[in-house]
């Protein structure tokens, strides 16, 4: 093992799957061998047991389905703002030297905090947790896809002037598109906070979804269902993001030698 | 004068930093004529770089003026194209994309399309760009990069190409490609260019005429015309005739001078501990 030298893709995925195996396995061995309470840690088999359990009752899937539209919900409304501000900030100094103080500001508000506050703004509907998700994330995605447009290099923008290029077709057809694949990237990465964010709506002020079945099963100390929760929000999370990813590539090949 | 393209008239600049005011440019003047090739050299901060970014419009001056064609120049224009050292390429367009890039701008609507989509074909061709059209800028290599920015750049067919070191991050052979390009290309695109390069030989080789800058203010030192055969007929040999080492060699001694950076031989020296040979007396030698 030398630092940085390469590996061949199939080496790193036995090393990932055998990682994986080593954990579950660890897992199974530590929750068979009795030392560790099965209400504390339920074993693997447990878990999958309950998750087929639930998934033929339907629940699971509906639960899956109404936090996943939440999900989406609250993100598009987030990057559908924070994509043309940030733009509009990464472009022109003044509209950042505006709003930049606030922002800043912003990011660091503790989301969670806000809960009393939506619930009183939009009641305990829908857009409550569409309202948390989008403050837990809007303020990041704006910051983050301002900073991707600052670094669209300057000759790049400074060519396009002296090919007679104006304002508006500096925004849209130099700034947007060369950013284009880090904001995707910035997307990709405020997704999964997105989740974050589901979930504590929904332990607080929901009656479906996932987060709202974990709260539901830690009343009755089902705490294998609670792991299934767990792991769920996990693989649609890790599901996502691959598809994300899958979309970059497919989107941007010229930028396939970044990644 | 009817035939001056670019009149800079005592231009200056200067920028307010944190140590107080900065004078890059200090009442710069000179004339550049239609179809001529100036090079523009110095030592570093001689402000050659915003000599050239004034003169795209990219900046504006402090005092002075530059006039193109008579008219004051007020910003960037399609008329003054520029050529970047690198990084102005876009990675999302094409070979044949990033040429045409000035096509689909507003500023050129009502343009004959046919004729421009004839240019840009020609551009390619020109520049020994056709086998790669369909080629994404980062599969390139570095002197392949900067053909397309010259190609991109003469599409729109600016009066003026400002080219600021855009061979300065190509290895030597690369370059000497390069030049033998750019001579062949302007050998049928004659236009009006002004150079800012360091390299006082490449500078030599291409220019009809150079302008030495100084630096602590940027200043015009001197004007070299070249006094080599016209450009287009030069080839790689003349590199190696007398004229050319001489005129770049005494154009490398007065950038040294300007740039005030003479190097101590005693001092050097005494550091190193190397004795220097006595001189020898006029007996010894007979």
């Amino acid at each position: 093992m030398k630092i940085r030298s390469a590996l061949q893709p199939r080496r790193y995925f036995a090393i990932a799957v055998a990682s994986f195996l080593a954990w579950t396995l660890g897992w199974w061995a530590l929750a068979a061998s009795g030392w560790v309470d099965p209400m504390f840690l339920p074993g693997p088999l447990a878990v999958l047991r309950r998750a087929y359990l639930w998934a033929v009752d339907g629940d699971l899937v509906v639960d899956a389905r109404i936090s996943s539209l939440r999900v989406i919900a609250g993100f598009l409304l987030s990057a559908v703002m924070a994509v043309p501000l940030g733009l509009l900030i990464g472009a022109y100094r003044p509209v950042r030297a505006f709003s930049e103080p606030l922002l800043e500001f912003a990011r660091y508000l503790p989301a969670v905090a806000f809960v009393p506050m939506v619930l009183l703004w939009v009641g305990i509907g829908e857009g409550s947790k569409i309202a948390l998700i989008w403050i837990g994330t809007f303020f990041q995605m704006v910051i983050m896809i301002s900073e991707d447009v600052a670094r669209v290099p300057l000759p790049q923008i400074e060519a396009a002037r002296t090919l007679g290029a104006t304002d508006v077709e500096l925004l849209f057809r130099v700034l947007l598109r060369s950013a284009l694949p880090a904001i995707v990237d910035t997307l990709r990465i405020t997704l999964g906070w997105a989740w974050t964010y589901l979930v504590v709506a929904e332990l607080v002020a929901a009656n479906s979804g996932l987060g709202y079945a974990i709260l539901k099963a830690q009343r009755f100390l089902q705490t294998d269902k609670i792991f299934v929760g767990i792991i769920v929000i996990g693989l649609i999370g890790l599901g996502t993001d691959q598809l994300m990813r899958a979309l970059h590539r497919a989107l941007f090949p010229w930028a396939a030698n970044r990644a | 004068m009817s035939d001056v393209k670019l009149a800079i008239r005592s231009l200056s600049k200067s920028f307010a930093t944190r140590e107080g005011v900065f004078t890059a440019l200090a009442d710069v003047s000179f004339e550049v004529a239609a179809g001529e090739f100036v090079a523009v050299v110095g030592a570093s901060g001689c402000g050659k770089s915003s000599l050239l970014r004034l003169i795209a419009g990219l900046e504006s001056p402090s005092g002075g003026d530059v006039l193109q064609g008579g008219q004051p120049v007020r910003g960037p224009g399609r008329d003054r194209a520029m050529v970047f050292q690198d990084y102005s390429l876009y990675p999302w367009l094409t070979v044949a994309q990033n040429v045409a890039f000035s096509r689909g701008l507003s500023a050129n609507r009502g343009r004959d399309r046919a004729a421009s989509a004839e240019r840009s074909n020609l551009l390619l061709g020109l520049m020994g760009l056709a086998r790669v059209a369909g080629a994404y800028p980062h599969t390139l290599s570095g002197g392949m990069r900067q053909r397309v920015a010259i190609a991109r750049a003469l599409q729109n067919e600016p009066d003026v190409l400002l080219m600021d070191e855009p061979f300065g991050a190509l290895d030597a052979q690369t370059r000497e490609v390069m030049h033998e390009l750019i001579l062949h290309v302007l050998a049928s695109e004659r236009r009006t260019i002004v150079f800012v390069t360091h390299d006082v030989e490449e500078a030599v080789y291409l220019a009809d005429r150079i302008i030495v800058l100084a630096p602590g203010p940027g200043r015009i030192d001197s004007i070299w015309p070249t006094e080599l055969p016209p450009s287009l007929t030069r080839t790689l040999e003349l590199k190696q005739a007398a004229a050319f080492s001489s005129l770049a060699g005494r154009i490398r001694a007065r950038i040294r001078e300007t740039s005030g950076l003479q190097s101590d031989i005693a001092a050097l020296r005494r550091l190193t501990g190397v004795k220097s040979p006595e001189p020898r007396s006029a007996s010894e030698r007979s």
